[in-house]
């Protein structure tokens, strides 16, 4: 069965080739959609990143109170970050920032003290999970000392429209991105499907002389089975090999538009993710392709 | 071993065949003659079970051929070896592979296969093209190529629709030698032909077919339509 399919592809000639080459564009967006994905996730990641409520308490609350506020917040499922900035390193920070600012730095110093607040900097997993941090926030015993709250404000309110828009925004962008991933991946398996069933269709009439002569369907299927997956093999071979000139040069620029997102780099540490996918696609839909298209040919 | 029980087979609401009542026996060599579209192809693939009958039954040795299932097709067919008037080869496939093929097919390891097709191919007088392709054999080579798949797991029966219909004078003799051979060393042997020097040249029973209708049924060898 193996030698026949071998000798059958290598035989094959021209339609072969077609096979071949068709596949190899049919991996090669099927690759594609998946860097596509890798720059969609960092993308939105990015901006997710971007987004998170700070909580500034009152200048007499204590380190020791602010930390039991961040380990509450650090055991809530929806929370992938909290870093604390005392107040001292608030007013450094503040400094390096207005370095410039002379008025503001000799206003600050004529104050005499401290007026910055410490904060805690929240950053959820999802940016929709923001609202609920902020309830367990205003909801929570421990932020209260004496009846009095320990939490100065929260700049979750004056946030909220540009987090929602932001949700909603990256839902869209992830449903659409997809529907899109979906739509490409079908049709390049359809046109793939058309192309072995093509191919098959050339040896219908060997494929009937097979069955005249007592071949069961096992027999009939398997070589063409093999040479399906032979298609697969060389067609990702193909594919993975072009990835790399392609990825470098496209690398280039990705990084530049996208944040430091080079697809080459991606490509490089996550070569066995990509190989395995592109192979087992090609073996795939090779098989399935040449078990589907032959099927009506073992009917009587 | 053959029997067709009152079949008739139509397309839409042409009769192909019509009421045809056929009995052969094992070792016997049948010519079936008629026009083109008498429907001789007709009777030959009823036989084969590529085609149910519209009306009646075909047996072979007492079993109704449209009774089996998909499933049990090929086991039935490697009882019967076919040749075409197109040969129908494989053309990605040598001489020596399209006849071993039909061993691998059923199952034949490859001792047995290195074993007989040589035999077969020597049988067949085309020792020298073994490894040769179709598009490089002549029209009696290929004919001689198919005979040989078509004996090599020594079916009982062999049918062979207009296997000369494609050859010159001296290649259908070559041919019908064969058949004849094949006949004599006990397989039944159903051809089906519209030349009449083949049928001379087989001398045994001929059963003509016109319009669908077995019109004569000849133990003499007679021609006549």
């Amino acid at each position: 069965m193996f030698v026949s399919g071998g000798k059958s592809f290598a035989r094959g000639g021209a339609v072969s080739a077609a096979t071949v080459l068709i596949m190899t564009v049919t991996l090669g967006i099927i690759a594609s959609l998946i860097f596509l994905s890798a720059l969609l996730s960092f993308t939105l990641g990015t901006i997710k990143d971007k987004v998170d409520v700070s909580v500034y308490f009152v200048t007499t609350a204590s380190e020791e109170e602010i930390l039991a506020v961040k380990d509450q917040l650090l055991k809530l499922p929806q929370v992938e970050s909290v870093s604390y900035t005392s107040a001292e390193d608030a007013l450094i920070a503040f400094r390096a920032r207005h370095s410039s600012d002379q008025l503001t730095l000799q206003a600050l110093d004529e104050l005499g003290s401290n007026p910055l607040d410490a904060s805690l900097k929240v950053q959820a997993k999802n940016p929709s999970e923001y609202e609920s941090i902020v309830n367990f926030l205003e909801a929570s015993p421990t932020l209260s000392t004496d009846g009095a709250s320990i939490v100065d404000r929260i700049n979750y309110a004056q946030n909220k429209d540009v987090i929602d828009r932001i949700s909603v925004a990256i839902g869209a962008t992830q449903d659409i991105g997809f529907a899109v991933v979906i739509l490409f991946a079908i049709a390049s398996i359809l046109i793939a499907f058309a192309t072995v069933r093509l191919a098959i269709y050339t040896s219908k009439d060997e494929i009937a002389v097979m069955r005249l002569v007592g071949a069961s369907n096992h027999y009939v299927q398997g070589p063409f089975i093999v040479t399906g997956i032979i298609t697969g093999v060389i067609s990702a071979i193909i594919v993975l090999l072009l990835l790399w000139p392609a990825t470098w040069y496209i690398g280039l620029k990705t990084a530049i538009w996208f944040g430091g997102f080079s697809v080459a780099s991606y490509y490089a540490s996550n070569f066995a993710f990509v190989f395995l996918s592109v192979l087992l696609s090609g073996i795939g839909l090779g098989a399935i392709a040449s078990i589907l298209a032959i099927r009506k040919y073992l009917k009587a | 071993m053959i029997y067709f029980d009152q079949v008739t087979k139509r397309y839409g609401t042409m009769a192909a065949l019509e009421g045809v009542t056929l009995s052969i026996a094992p070792k016997e060599f049948v010519s079936i003659v008629g026009h083109s579209g008498a429907g001789k192809t007709t009777l030959l693939k009823l036989l084969l079970a590529e085609e149910c009958p519209t009306e009646g039954a075909v047996f072979f040795e007492s079993m109704n051929v449209n009774d089996l299932p998909n499933s049990a097709l090929h086991h039935y067919r490697r009882k019967i070896g076919m040749v075409f008037q197109d040969f129908r080869l494989i053309p990605n496939k040598t001489a020596y592979e399209n006849i071993a093929f039909a061993m691998e097919a059923i199952g034949r390891n490859d001792e047995e296969i290195a074993s007989d097709v040589p035999y077969i191919l020597a049988l067949v007088n085309l020792s020298d093209k073994a490894e040769h392709f179709p598009d490089q054999l002549s029209g009696g080579e290929k004919q001689r190529v198919a005979i040989g798949r078509a004996i090599i797991n020594q079916p009982e029966l062999i049918i062979a629709d207009e296997p000369t219909g494609n050859l010159d004078p001296i290649n259908t003799y070559e041919v019908v030698e064969i058949l004849k051979k094949i006949n004599e060393l006990g397989t039944t042997v159903i051809i089906a032909t519209h030349n009449k020097g083949v049928v001379d040249a087989i001398d045994k029973r001929v059963v003509t077919i016109d319009r669908g209708k077995l019109v004569r049924d000849d133990a003499s060898g007679k021609y006549i339509l």
